[in-house]
């Protein structure tokens, strides 16, 4: 029977909300055990709410001092050493997890698959590829340990249980390499909800014309109480950080509300936001591609329907 | 630094939509378009500015393939890599654990200071190949580079990852995987296209570098996604307000 080990990731003080939904998926595998990796330095909290998630049986906290960074070459290692125990590795598929689980998985010996979209027994998923534009079935060899990362935008986040399980802070003998220093991080601004896990996203294109006129996207998306985001072209463009990026090459998201301003639909862009609850676009081409996915459409003028729109919305 | 091998993949034009074949064994790329990797080129391009910055001497390209890569491959040398090495498939499938393999016999006979290749290859968008040889290497990775600098046998590298972005330093040889912003390739000029006829392309058949690895995926069926459809047009934004909150979005 699965027994699922899974690496959490978070930033030092808080758990990503990917770890539960990368729960959910593990439990559609219907294991005998799910554990939770926790690697940190002073990670307490961290291994705390990764406890508190429905369906844990164990959370393994491994705290040192060369834990602090999320490094691959420093993590993979011990995730690999953890492995053996289990049949199946998952990370999710943020950056963080693509950084380590196929690092881990080369350490096995084993092969991995990426993005898991639906779960159809413990060793036959879907995977897009193609930027989406395909989805294949995929079975894996059972004999193996299966390495995975997991679309998170898939699945809902499993709910919090009403009781912890329990925490075991463990340690392994094995020396962290020097070959991989970590400098820094430069975080986007934080004054707002966070794009990959927000209920609302409001974004801009290139028809967006500027970085002056991105205040309007981020003006609706105060009074919804939005993320932020935006399409290649206005990262491209210089209108706003990378980090705002929407699309297969940037952030696959599942928002409730998806508001597209000044966005033509690029197939890439697309990819990235078919699985949100409602999408609507505002765009002044008729044509845009956008409206052949949008569940409301409106053709104008952004400069002039998002003022309305947030005075209506007002009312 | 000695020598850069950039690892270049054929695939699909990224400005071509594959379909799905009827019977959902595979997309159909037959008479389709075929092209380097986008984030290969940018990783060949960063190899070739490395180079003309004099911070490296020879830049190798490889692909791992059919004979029809050599197209690609000579597409990399008329960009401007120095020599190109064709490792035939002859047939064989290789899921990425094996073809990190293949790419590590292939590093252990040329030695490079640094291996450079895209993030992921936009046909199976796996995202794995960097990691997994750079742990059979037992080196460094630099994933999603969006700037490099290489400096007293280390490379200084700002990753595009989900929280903006993360600046680090491997010690090399290191392999580093490319992100889309690190930079924009060249364009082929015809005469390069010619020069490049004349450089050396050696082939070697797989089976002479790595032993067979056993494969562990079977894709079963192949199908397109599930598509929404557009919905309803609205002609103002105080109807798009009545929308929204008949909904229950807002």
């Amino acid at each position: 029977m699965p027994k699922v080990l899974l690496l959490a990731e978070h930033d030092g003080k808080s758990l990503n909300a990917n770890v539960a939904k990368c729960v959910t998926c593990a439990t559609l595998l219907q294991p005998d055990a799910i554990d939770i990796a926790v690697f940190a330095d002073g990670g307490g909290s961290v291994a705390a709410e990764a406890a508190m998630l429905a369906g844990v049986d164990r959370v393994l906290l491994l705290d040192s001092e060369s834990n602090r960074a999320p490094l691959a070459a420093i993590i993979a290692p011990q995730l690999a050493a953890l492995a053996g125990a289990y049949t199946h590795v998952f990370g999710a598929s943020s950056t963080f997890g693509k950084d380590v689980i196929p690092r881990t998985a080369a350490l096995l010996d084993v092969g991995q698959l990426s993005d898991l979209m639906a779960v159809e027994g413990p060793y036959r998923f879907k995977r897009p590829i193609y930027a989406g534009n395909a989805i294949e079935t995929v079975e894996a060899d059972p004999k193996r340990i299966l390495a995975a990362t997991v679309r998170t935008a898939s699945y809902a986040a499993i709910d919090r249980s009403d009781r912890a399980a329990p925490i075991e802070v463990t340690s392994l003998a094995i020396e962290p390499p020097r070959h991989t220093r970590f400098d820094k991080l430069e975080a986007g601004a934080r004054d707002r909800p966070d794009l990959q896990t927000a209920s609302r996203v409001v974004a801009g294109g290139r028809g967006v014309g500027s970085a002056e006129g991105f205040e309007i996207v981020t003006r609706l998306a105060d009074l919804l109480g939005a993320a932020v985001g935006a399409s290649r072209a206005a990262v491209d463009s210089g209108f706003v950080p990378n980090d705002f990026q929407v699309g297969q090459t940037g952030k696959i998201i599942a928002p409730e509300l998806y508001i597209a301003l000044g966005i033509s639909g690029a197939i890439q862009h697309l990819t990235g936001i078919k699985d949100a609850g409602t999408i609507v676009a505002v765009n002044n081409d008729p044509e845009a591609p956008i409206f052949e996915i949008a569940d409301i459409g409106l053709v104008g003028d952004l400069f002039e329907v998002v003022p309305a729109l947030i005075d209506a919305l007002k009312n | 630094m000695r020598k850069i091998l950039v690892c270049l993949k054929r695939v699909v034009d990224y400005n071509v939509r594959v379909r799905i074949k009827e019977d959902g064994s595979g997309v159909i790329t037959d008479g389709l378009k075929m092209s380097i990797n986008p984030f290969d080129e940018i990783a060949l391009e960063e190899a070739l500015r490395i180079r003309e910055r004099g911070e490296a001497e020879e830049v190798v390209v490889v692909s791992v393939g059919g004979d029809e890569w050599q197209q690609q491959l000579r597409t990399g040398l008329a960009m401007g890599a120095d020599r190109a090495i064709h490792v035939d498939l002859q047939n064989v499938a290789l899921e990425p654990l094996g073809l990190s393999k293949a790419l590590l016999a292939l590093v252990a006979r040329e030695t490079p200071e640094l291996v450079l290749l895209g993030k992921q290859a936009i046909d199976g968008d796996n995202n794995q190949v960097g990691q997994m040889l750079a742990a059979l290497w037992q080196r460094p990775q630099a994933t999603f580079a969006s700037k490099l600098v290489l400096q007293d046998g280390w490379a200084h590298v700002t990753r595009e990852v989900d929280a903006g972005l993360e600046s680090i330093r491997v010690e090399l040889p290191a392999v580093i995987t490319t992100d889309l912003r690190l930079n924009e390739p060249r364009y082929v000029k015809l005469p390069d296209i010619l020069k490049a006829k004349r450089k050396p392309l050696e082939r070697i058949a797989v089976a002479d570098l790595a032993d067979p690895v056993e494969a562990q995926f079977r894709t079963v069926r192949t199908e397109a996604p599930p598509t929404r459809s557009g919905g309803t047009k609205v002609s103002d934004a105080v109807a798009l307000a009545a929308a929204l909150k008949q909904r229950g979005v807002v």
